[in-house]
């Protein structure tokens, strides 16, 4: 009697037990979803995805997953083109006779994949919407240039309200024209409208934020027929688009995976079709595992370290020297076969190749300061008075990227050459976003790793945020009035080519003063099975998903 | 008895407050998490500042754990960063895992006690020999080389299954990373019910039970088993909790979308709300487990009894 009645005890704490921990799990919608992702997938490209890391609106994503969407969903005014020039798309043309006040008209007849039209308020109301302070924008920095931009986004005082709600500088003349009016001459300026943050919203965006969200609309080549947050999203051709990259395929998977070894052993397997993000571990023998359908080429984006310019022992006159040799012990070559497989490429100035010689990209700018040359390194760090205390640390984030190994053989390569193997050490941090908030505040005191991904290929994406004093990514606090005036020039300069050659004087000069180090260029890979042909890469390293042809 | 169930039930209560402020306490000690959100680039101070306010960063820790203990009350564990309801994470993550949980403990259960039992009852004998050998390889292997061998060689090389689980998670697809995931806790199992079935062999109720004249398999289900399985009861409950915590490896190696990846990803993110919503129905499945453990001891040996 007595384990019968406990056994009734028992009975009721399960039942407490499975419900506070089973959830509702319908099956069938499961297998509905096990059907849409696997099986035969007639036409469908399957590709690697990842967890876009904030919700996908234009002005708001700025990660490469995010980004990889908007791309196959929105026509911007201009895309970039395999070669990472800016063309005309959404736009008729962008006209300006002042580099200061521009007149953009749009192609008449435009629609979003919703059927609704594309006009000049499409564009207007969606900067107004990014530029916006209380609508938390990540990338509203990019409206900056826009005249009226202080008003809606005051950002001295974080405690400032904004003062208006839209810019002024922006006007619609009427639905297929609208006119900008920048704070000052900025000759290159239409040619960063292929970003992304410079998209066009479709009226539901405004009326309804969260259906949005669930499944947002745009007018590129790709619509979205499903998304399930955290696992996968279904693109098809968007029977409105009229723009000239018409998808080559019959849609697009894109398959959430929580590691990119996983989508490897898929890849291999035959169940994923194209990877982007080759796991390190199998870089060595990639090209055997997939029978040549591999590629890597330099992407946009330059890693570096830099040195706390705002510190006195790293900024006294003579550092420049130290700095410079620094520079020079590390062997770039040998650290970017051994450690990343040939998937980085040593830096030659502090562009991309992705820009090409005509957008300023220079393999011979930098010059002797990115050479390997042992003799002259550590002659001119003993010049400059030696590395400050005798032991410089070189910080990272130990969180993602294994970055442990590329400052170790940077430290290494330095000791070396100054025959002392406690010269340079490696000084990890527990995770990115401490490691991100001590150099936000200007809390380092000793050099550390830092990278930047180009917004849009041109040269100015690369110097200006970067070393311009105040520039919105100088994490270095780097400040040298000559630059800043080279800048201001090749901004106003109308001719392209003279004010490339403008910004190249003063990426040279920044080169002199050195407050970073320039390390390698990323490679942007891709793996793809053999059930798809044509895979290619963009300027900004994502898969050109409408030219994928499945076979 | 039913005392002692409501005890138990308050006790979690000072438990329960306790661990959610720890990881609170932890998660918030990762650093800045909107300095994280703007990548390698210098956050705008007005956007920063506009996000602090929302999610309550400038408060005192204390004050936005209460904060976020009010809204839990009520149902709502916040938003992740992506502005997903935490609550929605919770609702596709643990039935993922939930199913996994249950593949790997049923066939640590079943697999587990069998192997324990022949082998206790052969002891000494070459299968005895076999299985302590080979449970002694699998715990020393941790679980991320079986899961990555299994996965080349059954996946890759020999396409016997998918490498990966598809989406949704069903039942066949989960057998080889339920194994895995079983694999350490299936070895433990095994040697704990062997040593108990071999002690309670030559036990004199058994002896009483032969000498009885019952038949075999009489002596050893209803008299030996019931005693012999009171420890492996107490490991395969608290194991429970083990495996839902520890799927975390196992999922992201077969890209299951389950808790383990959704925890990962918190952290990765620097989302307490994700992180601690996670971890708190985590702690709610441990103490439910322990609980449940408790009282089977007296349904297997009723001179177990409650005060």
């Amino acid at each position: 009697m007595r384990g019968a009645k406990s056994a009734k005890w028992v009975v009721g704490a399960a039942v407490i037990a499975l419900a506070a921990t089973a959830c509702s799990s319908s099956d069938s919608d499961s297998k509905d979803k096990a059907k849409a992702s696997s099986g035969s997938s007639d036409g469908i490209v399957r590709a690697w995805w990842g967890d876009p890391q904030n919700p996908l609106e234009p002005a708001n994503t700025n990660e490469v997953q995010g980004g990889k969407v908007l791309d196959m969903i929105f026509m911007n005014l201009k895309e970039y083109d395999a070669t990472g020039k800016a063309q005309l798309e959404a736009a008729d043309s962008i006209t300006t006779t002042d580099q200061q006040n521009f007149t953009i008209k749009i192609k008449p007849g435009l629609k979003f994949s919703d059927g609704t039209p594309v006009t000049s308020s499409s564009f207007v109301d969606a900067w107004n919407y990014g530029a916006l302070v209380t609508n938390k924008q990540l990338n509203a920095y990019f409206f900056a240039d826009i005249d009226g931009y202080a008003a809606v986004h005051p950002s001295d005082d974080p405690g400032a309200k904004p003062t208006a709600q839209t810019m002024s500088g922006l006007k619609v003349v009427d639905d297929t024209t609208f006119t900008v009016k920048l704070a000052q001459k900025f000759s290159t300026w239409p040619d960063r409208l292929g970003y992304k943050a410079f998209a066009p919203l479709p009226k539901e965006f405004f009326d309804n934020h969260a259906a949005y969200l669930a499944k947002p609309i745009g007018d590129g080549p790709y619509m979205i027929e499903s998304y399930t947050k955290g696992s996968s999203m279904k693109l098809v051709p968007n029977p409105n688009y009229a723009g000239p990259s018409k998808p080559k395929n019959k849609g697009v998977l894109l398959k959430v995976y929580t590691s990119s070894d996983t989508a490897y052993a898929d890849l291999q397997s035959g169940q994923l079709d194209v990877l982007d993000d080759i796991p390190a571990a199998d870089l060595p023998h990639v090209k055997d595992d997939l029978g040549g359908r591999y590629l890597n080429q330099p992407a946009g984006i330059i890693q570096t370290f830099s040195f706390p310019m705002y510190k006195a022992e790293w900024n006294k006159p003579g550092m420049e020297k130290v700095r410079q040799g620094i520079s020079m012990a590390i062997d770039r070559k040998t650290i970017t076969d051994k450690i990343f497989g040939g998937t980085r490429t040593p830096a030659q100035d502090l562009t991309s190749p992705v820009l090409g010689a005509a957008g300023g990209f220079s393999d011979t700018l930098a010059g002797d300061s990115v050479k390997y040359d042992p003799v002259k390194a550590k002659q001119l760090i003993t010049e400059g008075g030696g590395i400050p205390g005798g032991q410089m640390k070189l910080g990272y984030n130990a969180d993602s990227g294994s970055h442990k190994e590329w400052v170790d053989a940077v430290c290494n390569s330095i000791n070396n050459v100054l025959g002392n193997n406690k010269a340079c050490v490696g000084a990890p941090t527990g995770t990115f976003a401490d490691f991100r908030n001590q150099i936000t505040k200007g809390q380092m005191s000793q050099p550390f790793r830092s990278g930047w991904q180009m917004d849009y290929p041109l040269i100015d994406d690369f110097i200006t945020p970067l070393y311009a004093t105040g520039g919105s990514s100088n994490d270095s606090k780097y400040s040298n009035k000559t630059v800043d005036n080279l800048i201001k020039q090749a901004n106003a300069e109308p001719d392209v080519a003279k004010s490339i050659s403008l910004y190249q004087q003063a990426e040279k000069q920044v080169l002199t003063d050195m407050p970073i180090v320039p390390l390698w260029y990323q490679n942007g890979q891709a793996g793809w099975s053999s059930k798809v042909s044509n895979v290619k890469e963009n300027a900004f390293s994502y898969p050109i998903f409408t030219d994928i042809t499945v076979n | 008895m039913g005392r002692y169930v409501i005890r138990r039930l308050l006790q979690m209560v000072p438990v329960f407050i306790g661990t959610t402020l720890l990881i609170f306490v932890m998660v918030w000690g990762l650093g800045d998490p909107v300095a994280a959100m703007f990548g390698d680039r210098t956050p705008d101070p007005a956007t920063a500042a506009q996000i602090r306010l929302e999610y309550h960063l400038n408060d005192p820790l204390i004050q936005q754990y209460w904060i976020y203990m009010k809204g839990v009350f009520q149902g709502d564990f916040g938003n992740a960063w992506n502005q997903q309801p935490v609550t929605d994470l919770l609702k596709t993550a643990y039935p993922v895992t939930l199913r996994l949980t249950i593949v790997a403990f049923v066939i640590e259960a079943v697999i587990g006690v069998a192997l324990g039992v022949f082998a206790g009852l052969r002891r000494g004998r070459f299968f005895d020999t076999g299985v302590l050998a080979m449970t002694l390889i699998v715990v020393s292997i941790p679980t991320f080389v079986t899961g990555y061998v299994l996965q080349y060689f059954f996946g890759v090389k020999w396409s016997i299954v998918h490498p990966s689980v598809g989406e949704g998670a069903p039942f066949k697809d989960l057998l080889m990373p339920g194994l895995v995931l079983a694999g350490v806790s299936l070895a433990y199992v095994a040697r704990l019910t062997r040593t108990s079935v071999a002690e309670n062999t030559r036990a004199d109720y058994l002896r009483t039970a032969v000498a009885k004249g019952l038949p075999r398999r009489r002596v050893i289900t209803n008299h030996m088993l019931r005693n012999s399985l009171i420890p492996v009861v107490t490991f395969l409950g608290t194991d429970i909790g083990n495996l839902m915590a520890g799927a975390l490896v196992t999922e992201r190696i077969f890209n299951i979308h389950g808790v383990g990846y959704q925890i990962y990803q918190g952290i990765v993110h620097n989302s307490p709300a994700t992180v601690v919503g996670f971890v708190t129905i985590l702690v709610i499945v441990f103490l439910l487990a322990n609980l449940l453990v408790d009282l089977l001891y007296a349904v297997l040996d009723p001179r177990i009894r409650y005060a």
